[in-house]
């Protein structure tokens, strides 16, 4: 016998919709045969059979939702007994990692957000479609907001970021560009000059440094270069930092780089309530805003307070979780994981608070260093490197604001000072999660 | 179609309403005199505040290359119209309406110029005669001139573009990219290449595969032709044919201006890659100036009207000089201005 897995379609697929088979139990099946569709995050994909044989059983339900990769989905009649591998066979999955391990779940231990209002309805939505509601609404709201990238409209976003927007707001306001990142970035703040409001999606920000001239030349500098006469109103966005297993050039965090540019707001949200409500703050910002996402928590559901009119203030940090014994900042998806080391280290007495950054530049320091001066320790959390990092900048503020109170050198968690591996277990070794957080947090302690 | 006054073209803008024998009152030289005569004095004189430490930095003059701005400032429309060029700006701005005093004091960095002081030689902008820079990286004003066509589009206001560039930005790449999304999405782009024959001190031959700029959107489909960028009815009427075309929604069109920059690239060239006979050469069997003043003598224009705008433009310039170097620099209070839009 040989069973026929559920396969990873993607390279951040956790699970599928097994939408639809194509053969039934008795049914001879050749290689290369498309057997089954599957419906990921992104697409609705075709199944090819990899072995021959009769199908004995059908072991998962046409219909059957959020089917994890690697279940067995059917079995064939065959000589060998061992499972054979998932359609497209993935290397073994690093899954007591933590970096792989923490990406789906929400940590439970959430505070209710005192933003939200108390009465206001939550409905659970995932990063992707908060960003997705939070563009529908500002281009309902005002026709200068248009969408322009690469596979933004008919595609309906690389990432299903864009989903139905096409058929909502039309060709004129979604805009598919050729694979041309320099132009279409240039192409966006020219029209933010002349009074538009463009929402630039790049497929990731690693393709970004083909254009980052023109979002730090020339969007960032012409307010100042122009004595205030020509603003850029514009949105850069698109999913910045590591996906899984994608090798160095499409894994970099970019954070530092862009929140280094004086005329730029660097926002780096975390959880779906945040992504709403800051990118229609950053839609509705006169200056030009680098809107960083993160792959791979766009299938993340949250709580998300209902309504159009959700509208965070960029430069403020929240404090996610309370702790009187250590502050950890962290931004986009290292939130996660520090919310997750805080759990842990709370079961041997530790209690550390978990400052959410949310906004790079301008950064809210002062919640930073508040928190220190109850706290005394500060660990600082970050995906990129270390070197003139974010957690860099976040130490030095502390140790300006706040050098009396602290009893212990601050520490930064970060990437390995390498470019991302592609081995599943070198790509754990180099990226920050739990245990590094964890590790770091006890240190300071010490 | 009888021969279009440019000599050159992969496919001309059609239009027969424009007559192709170029044609001009003696009104319309006399202001064309004026402009082209304002800027070859304003830029002179630029170049010897320079000498004398009241400007900083790269300063790039655009004597010699008069006729161009001039011309094509004739198919502006003011306010409605967009304008973009690259560092050496000074010619187009003064083309296109802005106040030599404000130009003048932000060459030498002062709070009465059109940037406050903050912007300089190669970035200056003015929302009130649609001029978006002034911008110092080679090439960047192609997209974002595009992205000023695309504006106009996406508004449906009938605007046009007018993207200026060099032969030397000509070999970016995002010039290409900018091409593509145009002519894909019939922009409302004019692209007017000012082919001076040097990209700083590299001669064309010496930094281009093909020499023919105009034929540069051939393999995006985008028209283009030759002009004489030394005499202004030939940009005038060229210009005037591309942007009906562009108006009417017929798409971009490029210009390859055929010019020639007097002076060295910026104040610190001694210009070594050419000749001195080439240069007067040109001066003495091409010049912009003269050839228009050949033209006004055969429309009867005479000495004394002549001089008069010369006086004109002289008193115009010693008092953009003067407004330049009696403004103050800016308040201290000025550098942490315009950094954000205060929301």
């Amino acid at each position: 016998m040989t069973d026929i897995l559920m396969p990873a379609l993607s390279p951040t697929m956790e699970e599928g919709t097994l939408t639809k088979w194509h053969i039934k139990a008795g049914d001879t099946v050749s290689a290369g045969q498309v057997i089954a569709e599957i419906e990921t995050d992104k697409a609705t994909m075709e199944v090819e059979a990899v072995d021959e044989g009769e199908v004995l059983e059908i072991l998962v339900a046409e219909g059957s939702e959020n089917v994890k990769v690697n279940t067995p989905i059917a079995r064939l009649a065959g000589e060998d007994s061992a499972p054979a591998p998932a359609p497209k066979a993935e290397a073994p999955k690093a899954e007591a990692a933590p970096a792989a391990a923490a990406a789906p779940a929400a940590p439970k231990v959430e505070l209710r957000d005192p933003e939200i209002p108390a009465d206001a309805k939550l409905v659970k939505t995932t990063v992707r479609d908060a960003l997705r509601d939070a563009m529908a609404e500002e281009m309902r709201r005002d026709d200068r907001v248009f969408l322009i990238g690469e596979e933004v409209a008919q595609y309906q976003g690389a990432y299903k970021v864009s989903r139905d927007l096409l058929q909502e707001f039309g060709e004129r306001r979604v805009i598919d560009t050729p694979i041309t990142e320099h132009g279409f970035a240039g192409l966006g703040v020219g029209a933010a000059m002349a009074g538009l409001k463009p929402i630039v999606e790049f497929m990731t920000f690693n393709f970004a440094m083909q254009a980052i001239d023109h979002i730090i030349n020339s969007a960032a500098k012409t307010l100042y270069m122009s004595g205030g006469q020509i603003r850029a109103d514009i949105v850069f966005r698109g999913p910045n930092g590591a996906a899984s297993r994608v090798g160095a050039q499409h894994s970099q965090d970019y954070s530092a780089w862009y929140a280094q540019i004086p005329g730029l707001k660097v926002i780096a949200p975390y959880d779906a309530a945040d992504a709403k409500g800051l990118l229609k703050a950053a839609i509705r910002d006169p200056n030009p805003v680098v809107f960083l996402e993160h792959e791979m928590l766009y299938g993340t559901e949250f709580d998300v307070p209902e309504g159009d009119d959700y509208v965070l203030p960029i430069g403020k940090a929240k404090v996610r979780r309370e702790g009187k014994d250590v502050t950890i900042t962290a931004h986009a998806r290292m939130v996660g994981f520090a919310l997750q080391a805080a759990e842990k280290l709370a079961e041997e007495g530790i209690e550390a608070e978990v400052i959410d950054l949310r906004t790079l530049r301008p950064l809210d320091h002062e919640t930073i260093v508040e928190s220190v001066k109850k706290t005394s320790r500060l660990v600082s959390a970050e995906e990129g490197w270390g070197p003139m990092g974010v957690g860099a900048e976040v130490v030095a503020r502390v140790i300006e604001h706040a050098f009396d109170y602290l009893d212990a050198p601050p520490l930064r968690v970060h990437q390995e000072d390498v470019p991302l591996p592609y081995a599943a277990n070198l790509e754990v070794l180099s990226l920050p999660g739990v245990d590094k957080i964890i590790a770091a947090v006890k240190k300071v302690m010490a | 179609m009888a021969k279009a006054a440019a000599h050159k073209s992969s496919s001309s803008a059609d239009d027969t309403k424009i007559p192709n024998t170029p044609q001009a009152s003696k009104e319309d030289l006399l202001r064309f005199y004026r402009e082209m005569v304002l800027i070859r004095r304003f830029e002179e004189r630029a170049g010897q505040l320079y000498g004398m430490g009241l400007i900083g930095g790269f300063c790039h003059l655009y004597i010699g290359q008069e006729a161009v701005a001039v011309g094509v400032q004739e198919s502006v429309k003011q306010g409605h119209d967009k304008i973009i060029t690259g560092y050496r700006d000074h010619g187009h701005m003064l083309a296109a309406g802005m106040d030599p005093n404000a130009v003048m004091a932000e060459l030498t960095g002062r709070i009465g110029g059109s940037s406050k002081g903050k912007g300089g030689s190669m970035h200056m902008f003015d929302t009130a005669t649609g001029f978006y820079g002034g911008h110092g990286i080679v090439g960047a004003q192609v997209a974002l001139g595009t992205g000023l066509a695309f504006a106009g589009k996406y508004r449906g206001d009938d605007s046009v573009s007018f993207v200026y560039f060099g032969d030397g930005a000509s070999n970016q790449g995002q010039v290409y990219e900018s091409f593509n999304m145009a002519q894909l999405w019939k922009l409302p782009a004019i692209y007017i290449i000012e082919n001076n024959q040097y990209a700083m001190g590299t001669s064309i031959e010496r930094s281009s595969s093909t020499t023919e700029l105009y034929m540069r959107g051939a393999s995006f489909g985008i028209p283009g032709e030759q002009v004489d960028g030394m005499d202004v009815l030939a940009v005038r009427d060229a210009t005037a044919r591309a942007v009906k075309r562009a108006r009417e929604g017929g798409g971009p069109y490029i210009l390859e201006v055929k010019t020639y920059r007097y002076r060295g690239h910026s104040m610190s060239d001694p210009a070594k890659y050419r000749t001195k006979e080439e240069v007067d050469e040109v001066k003495k069997t091409r010049d912009p100036i003269d050839h228009l003043k050949m033209l006004l003598a055969a429309a009867k224009a005479t000495e004394e009207e002549l001089k008069a705008i010369d006086n004109e433009v002289k008193a115009i310039v010693a008092e953009a000089v003067q407004f330049a170097q009696e403004s103050p620099e800016p308040d201290p209070s000025e550098l942490y201005t315009d950094v954000y839009v205060e929301a």
